[in-house]
């Protein structure tokens, strides 16, 4: 870089540099500049191929080993990297060791494959995917209504596979569990008793069948690690 | 941050204020034998790992550590401030290729170290900090010194631990250590408390090795390869984009074979300035905000961008609409979460970059036909030259003093910088041909990183045996004084390095950006006094210069290579020169400013 300038005298270097001085170079308006563009997720604009995104929900597994710090760990991630989390559970597994975490997110596929990435790269998770569209998903709901009117709280709770956990004077504690649908409909039906308190798990998730819930993971082995042969 | 009168263990008062201990080389065989202590497992550990130099504070919660180190081979460097620690064993790893070690106490040190992690995380450089801790039953009490450093340093490690007992300490220091420079390096931190350290045990840590999972296969997908090397067959307007990761693989050699054998010509990040010699004709030297206008023609005309090792950082794209908006890119990375993370990657290539270059250079059977593409580039180099007036009438301009060095020194020399207009200039107006020698704060843009940096680049090269290497430290007046302590440092340890302090008693960055976007307010960028930092330097046992004009450069640059031992050459430059060409924040590369009026 450093050319002719040389580090003697500047003056008679000066005089004798012919080459345009920043201000000579043609300005930005001068150059030409390519058609093309890339959209806000760094890819190339095709105009026969509409490559922007929609965020759509996605249900994210990862088993993990049990140390401290890892909710820590995962959390932080989310919320350094700006992901947007709709709920995250956490869990034991049946092996020592090793929970489940389970995060519902809203992303775009870029953002989804960002939050698999950057999990899978923390030191305690095991592996981490998200988990196929048709699989069984399940949340927990504890609700307490005012009790003014048991019968009634009584019919809606059966209405919804719902049980009572808890019932006096004033306030009745219903517990439902289902898919995230069914259990919004049972709180919309709850309403008209008046809501005390409500407190929700989010869903957790495993896939159906031999699939394995988060990639590489052993169906039906309970969440061993991949190298362990339990056939 | 040695305080130890409150420490809440009685015993450590003991010692604390022993005042003369002979110098560690008076013990020169390391402990071979077993261990006793946790303190002593980690050290072994340490030993084990290869480490050969830390940096570091003392301060009560290491004390145990220190003591171990005592009468090891690992040769410890006492810094001014734990700041300094970090960024010293950060440039000392980015110089040695080793991941760099720093310790620090709990609370006040261990907080001081953050910035230099986090540093090292943004840049991707290995290295590992051990911090002291309150003893286990303390923690969580609020205990003097106490500090969650786990917490605090969470976001910006590879990993961190918090050490649970002296008997496993000794093998997660080992892991630990490995993990920093395993698949792509950054830093890792063990939290010692100091009951851990103090503890016995018998347990010599083994070999140590990263944790599953953490050291992927160095090799790309062999499919994947094929097509990307088709891809850069087809090409008519290829180039490379070399960034940080082809020096931390050691893959220039790899880079520029690759280069060479297809005629692509190179732009590289401005961390991986020095992976390809910038004297080459196939170079365009680096791109980005502050890049060559013909780096950011290059990368804004390629219609094949094969990119390597680089996380396409914001100050490098410009914004992303218009970043290479042509290309195909074929991404080589370790990280598989550095793919499509800013740019889509067409063709990712997930690997080691020594590894998937040498690939690559195998799969590709016929260089493309890129000739008139590469007279494009020259044509470009002649149209936007780096260029600076000099007139006489004016002050000195920093320029010329960074191109007096290079012209003064050989190709072996390691620059260091502070972050700011000085940084540009000393990237811009310097021609690197090698690999680890530039040295500077790049992600996380920390002033005053240069200053430590020397030192820890000094006693790299040293440690390896190459004392002749000069070390310059091109330092901004405003980042010498946030770490000019270290300073110290160098005299106490003879560090034979020059520091070329850019002075023009701005911040001067800040200032060219009020300039240019807020009016020429120049809101708490206008130093209206600065120190005499010749003086200063002479006051720390250092030589000191100063320079205000032009004949008065070279004769300084002499005196300061001749001398052995630091100086400080205070270059009293032109105040109001901007660094140019600019890309202002989110523009297109091709659309950089050559002068003022133009941003």
């Amino acid at each position: 870089m450093s050319g002719e300038s040389s580090a003697s005298a500047p003056g008679a270097d000066a005089a004798a540099d012919d080459r345009p001085m920043p201000g000579e170079q043609p300005a930005p308006e001068e150059r030409a500049h390519p058609a093309g563009r890339r959209n806000l997720e760094g890819i190339r604009i095709d105009p026969v191929v509409e490559a922007e995104h929609e965020p759509r929900r996605a249900v994210i597994s990862a088993l993990v080993e049990d140390e401290p710090g890892v909710l820590a760990r995962v959390s932080g991630l989310v919320s350094r990297r700006q992901f947007n989390i709709e709920s995250l559970t956490v869990g034991p597994t049946t092996v020592d060791g090793h929970s489940r975490i389970t995060m519902v997110v809203e992303e775009t596929d870029p953002g989804i494959d960002q939050i698999e990435k950057q999990m899978a790269k923390l030191k305690p998770v095991i592996s981490v995917g998200e988990v196929a569209g048709d699989a069984v998903t399940s949340e927990l709901v504890l609700l307490k209504v005012r009790g003014e009117d048991p019968a009634a709280v009584q019919a809606v709770t059966e209405m919804y596979d719902g049980r009572t956990v808890d019932a006096g004077p004033e306030t009745i504690t219903v517990e439902l569990t289902g898919h995230k649908s069914g259990i919004d409909n049972a709180i919309g039906a709850f309403e008209r008793f008046g809501i005390v308190e409500i407190a929700r798990t989010g869903p957790t998730a495993l896939a159906r069948g031999n699939t394995p819930t988060a990639p590489g993971e052993k169906p039906g082995t309970a969440g061993e690690p991949t190298t362990h042969d339990s056939s | 941050m040695s305080d130890t009168a409150a420490q809440p263990r009685e015993e450590e008062a003991d010692g604390a204020d022993d005042p003369e201990q002979p110098a560690n080389d008076a013990v020169d065989t390391p402990a071979a034998g077993p261990v006793s202590t946790g303190a002593e497992s980690v050290v072994a550990a340490l030993e084990a790992a290869g480490a050969e130099t830390a940096f570091g504070v003392q301060g009560g919660a290491i004390m145990p550590v220190y003591d171990a180190l005592y009468s090891s081979s690992i040769n410890h460097v006492t810094m001014a401030h734990e700041q300094g620690a970090a960024h010293a064993a950060d440039a000392y790893g980015v110089v040695a290729g080793e991941p760099g070690l720093c310790l620090a106490t709990s609370g006040p040190g261990a907080t001081n170290l953050v910035t230099g992690i986090a540093d090292a995380d943004m840049d991707s450089d290995a290295m590992l900090a051990l911090t002291g801790q309150v003893p286990t039953e303390f923690v969580g009490n609020d205990a003097f010194q106490e500090t969650d450093t786990v917490g605090v340093t969470r976001p910006i490690t590879k990993h961190n631990y918090f050490a649970d007992g002296a008997d496993t300490v000794g093998d997660t220091v080992g892991e630990a250590f490995e993990l920093a420079r395993a698949g792509r390096p950054g830093p890792t931190l063990v939290d010692l408390p100091k009951d851990v350290t103090q503890d016995e045990t018998d347990r010599t840590p083994g070999p140590a090795s990263p944790p599953a999972g953490t050291d992927p296969d160095p090799n790309a997908d062999a499919d994947a390869v094929q097509e990307a090397a088709r891809a850069i067959e087809r090409a008519e307007r290829p180039l490379c984009l070399f960034g940080g990761g082809v020096i931390k693989a050691d893959a220039s050699d790899a880079a520029r074979t690759f280069a060479r054998a297809n005629g692509v010509p190179v732009v590289t990040t401005m961390p991986g300035i020095g992976s390809f010699p910038e004297d080459d004709d196939l170079c365009l030297s680096w791109a980005g905000m502050h890049g060559t206008g013909y780096a950011n023609m290059a990368i804004t005309h390629t219609d094949c961008l094969i990119a390597v090792g680089t996380r396409f950082d914001d100050r490098l794209t410009g914004g992303i609409d218009t970043f290479a908006p042509e290309a195909e890119l074929v991404h080589i990375d370790i990280d598989p979460a550095e793919i499509s993370k800013n740019v889509y990657a067409d063709y990712p290539l997930i690997g080691d970059a020594k590894r998937v270059l040498e690939q690559l250079t195998a799969a590709v059977s016929e260089a493309p036909d890129a000739e008139a593409w590469r007279d494009q580039c020259t044509e470009w180099k002649e149209t936007y030259p780096l260029t600076y007036a000099t007139p006489d009438d004016e002050p000195l301009k920093p320029q010329f003093v960074v191109e007096a060095f290079d012209e003064a020194t050989d190709d072996d020399t390691i620059v260091t910088t502070g972050v700011g207009q000085h940084q540009m200039w000393a990237s811009q107006f310097w021609t690197y041909t090698e690999p680890r020698t530039w040295v500077s704060s790049h992600g996380l843009g920390t002033m005053g990183y240069g200053v430590p940096a020397a030192v820890g680049a000094r006693v790299a090269a040293n440690a390896m045996d190459e004392a002749d290497r000069d070390v310059i430290c091109f330092d901004g007046d405003g980042s010498f004084l946030m770490t000019m302590q270290e300073l110290s440092v160098a005299v106490r340890e003879n560090l034979d390095l020059t520091i070329a302090v850019l002075n023009n008693e701005y911040i001067g960055m800040v200032r060219q950006w009020q300039d240019a976007f807020y009016e020429g307010r120049h809101m708490a960028s206008d130093y209206t006094w600065m120190p005499e930092f010749d003086k200063l330097a002479e006051a720390f046992g250092a030589l000191g210069l100063r320079v205000d004009d032009y004949d008065e450069v070279a004769p300084a640059i002499e005196e300061a290579l001749d001398y052995e031992g630091p100086v400080v050459i205070d270059f009293h430059v032109d105040p109001e020169e901007n660094v140019l060409p600019m890309v202002p924040s989110g523009g297109a590369n091709g659309q950089f400013a050559t002068a003022e009026d133009q941003l």
